[in-house]
């Protein structure tokens, strides 16, 4: 038991921090630690490192430096862009978003609806797309922003971005994704997406936890939430976070320049999982979009196995995945993307997310594989409703 | 975090089948609620000499399955139907907040299976 291996396919949940990355932020803890405000030396060697970062970042997406706001991770960058356009004392706003964005989206839109202002939540197809179709036909004279994300964080499923930029352009409403899930996985370039404001979490990409960034298009008028020194030209108050801030620069220029490489190892590693697991056991089913999803997103759902009860016979062999089953949520609920999906009910209470990283191999595969249809029988011997 | 125990009886459930000629049978649950338990047992004056059980399920659902038949064995009728929820849930060392939502599905299958077993012995 002491050692067994051990392997990590939970990439969606959170990731290793690169150990570039380590290095790249270890003086920032120690030698350099000014506060990027200070006039001293010490301030401007952290004045600098935020420049040097900021500039990472939006070379990274083709963005400029001055529209790149740092933030404490993706739910922050999600509440600055949503709540950021809804101007004080004026009239009901309406925002246009889906039912499978992450909570940090529909949380936040659920706390303005309480306020008075109006939601419109897109249905998405079996798939997990969202309908172009009834996204357009939901827009209001007062629609001020789309909110959808690039990519789910559970089923996998790449969103028709560009084309809801255009939809949102024509109706001169603002368009932001949530890309924290896509950074490093797919391309992600604000101008080919059409995107207004884009989120992005460095501890997906293997930077550090506690960082994120709100890129926000020139000419796009949002409010902060946060409110002090006027930090990030006054969006984001509160001393930066330096060393953090040096590691999403890093790991988004390493994501960069890695992208081709990862991506095509990850999908390879996919595409192998998904055929040897549907070769070997039966009554299974791949949820979110055969082809239009993330290279490192494996979804499946099985018939007469539970998910909270695979994900744990895993853990005992060493394999760290997820489940939306409704067991390992504190809701109780299946979870809201998988029940918008239409799957039927014997498949939608086990489902496992298996989401690769670059440093998973194909000999991982083979293990997760083996110890997947082990697991998958076990638990249908044991189930009342096998076959 | 489940207690050692939970994961115990989870990992090496004991009393995994289904009695053929069983005297009692019960079965609780349906796919949309994502747990189903069935229960049979063998009865012999008066005592529940043997008790299987077939569950489809989160760590709880199996967990507490184990645990319940592992319970009932060897107990009479009355001892057997006196066991409460409190009862498995002590045996089992605990179960983290939240999770108490299935706990109870095993021993109503037991009931059940006693139930039935009364029904045909009246």
């Amino acid at each position: 038991m002491d050692i067994m291996k051990r392997i990590y396919m939970d990439h969606s949940a959170t990731t290793r921090v690169d150990s570039l990355v380590v290095d790249a932020m270890l003086p920032y803890f120690s030698e350099m630690f000014g506060n990027s405000s200070s006039l001293h030396s010490f301030g401007m060697e952290a004045a600098e490192a935020l420049s040097m970062a900021r500039k990472q970042v939006a070379e990274a997406i083709g963005a400029l430096p001055e529209e790149i706001i740092f933030t404490s991770g993706g739910t922050e960058s999600d509440n600055l862009a949503i709540r950021g356009v809804i101007p004080h004392n004026s009239g009901k706003k309406h925002i246009i978003t889906s039912v499978v964005e992450h909570p940090a989206v529909l949380n936040t839109c659920a706390y303005l609806e309480s306020l008075g202002h109006e939601v419109s939540y897109i249905q998405v197809d079996g798939d997990g797309v969202v309908d172009l179709g009834k996204l357009e036909a939901s827009i209001r004279e007062n629609t001020v922003l789309i909110s959808v994300m690039h990519a789910n964080n559970e089923v996998g499923t790449i969103q028709p971005i560009k084309e809801i930029g255009q939809i949102a352009k024509k109706n001169n409403i603002y368009f932001h994704t949530d890309a924290v899930q896509s950074v490093g996985k797919i391309p992600v370039n604000v101008d080919d997406l059409g995107v207004d404001m884009l989120s992005i979490s460095s501890h997906k990409i293997h930077g550090p936890k506690g960082v994120g960034v709100l890129y926000v298009r020139k000419g796009t008028t949002i409010e902060p939430i946060v409110f002090g020194g006027n930090h990030e030209n006054g969006m984001r108050s509160g001393t930066e976070n330096i060393p953090g801030i040096v590691g999403i620069g890093k790991a988004m220029i390493l994501a960069k320049e890695r992208l081709d490489a990862d991506s095509k190892h990850m999908q390879q590693m996919r595409d192998s999982l998904i055929s040897r697991i549907f070769e070997s056991v039966t009554d299974v089913r791949l949820n979110g979009h055969p082809a239009q999803r993330l290279p490192n997103n494996v979804n499946l759902s099985f018939k007469y196995a539970e998910g909270e009860s695979m994900l744990m016979l895993l853990d005992m062999k060493g394999i760290a995945v997820s489940t939306g089953s409704a067991c390992s949520s504190k809701s109780l609920k299946a979870s809201h993307v998988l029940s918008s999906l239409n799957i039927e009910d014997d498949y939608i209470h086990g489902s496992l997310r298996i989401s690769l990283g670059r440093e998973n191999t194909m000999e991982d595969i083979d293990y997760v594989v083996e110890s997947l249809k082990e697991t998958v029988l076990k638990l249908r011997e044991m189930s009342a409703i096998s076959s | 975090m489940y207690s050692k125990k939970v994961i115990e009886e989870f990992s090496n459930p004991k009393n995994v089948g289904s009695i053929e000629d069983a005297d009692g049978v019960g079965e609780i649950g349906s796919t949309i609620d994502g747990d189903i338990i069935n229960i049979s047992i063998k009865v012999k004056d008066n005592v529940i000499e043997d008790v299987k059980f077939k569950t489809f399920g989160c760590v709880v659902a199996i967990s507490t399955s184990s645990m319940v038949t592992n319970l009932a064995k060897g107990k009479t009728i009355d001892e057997a139907l006196a066991l409460d929820n409190e009862d498995v849930i002590n045996a089992l060392e605990g179960l983290p907040e939240g999770k108490d939502r299935c706990s109870g599905f095993a021993l109503d299958a037991l009931k059940l299976a006693i139930e039935d077993y009364r029904q045909k012995n009246k």
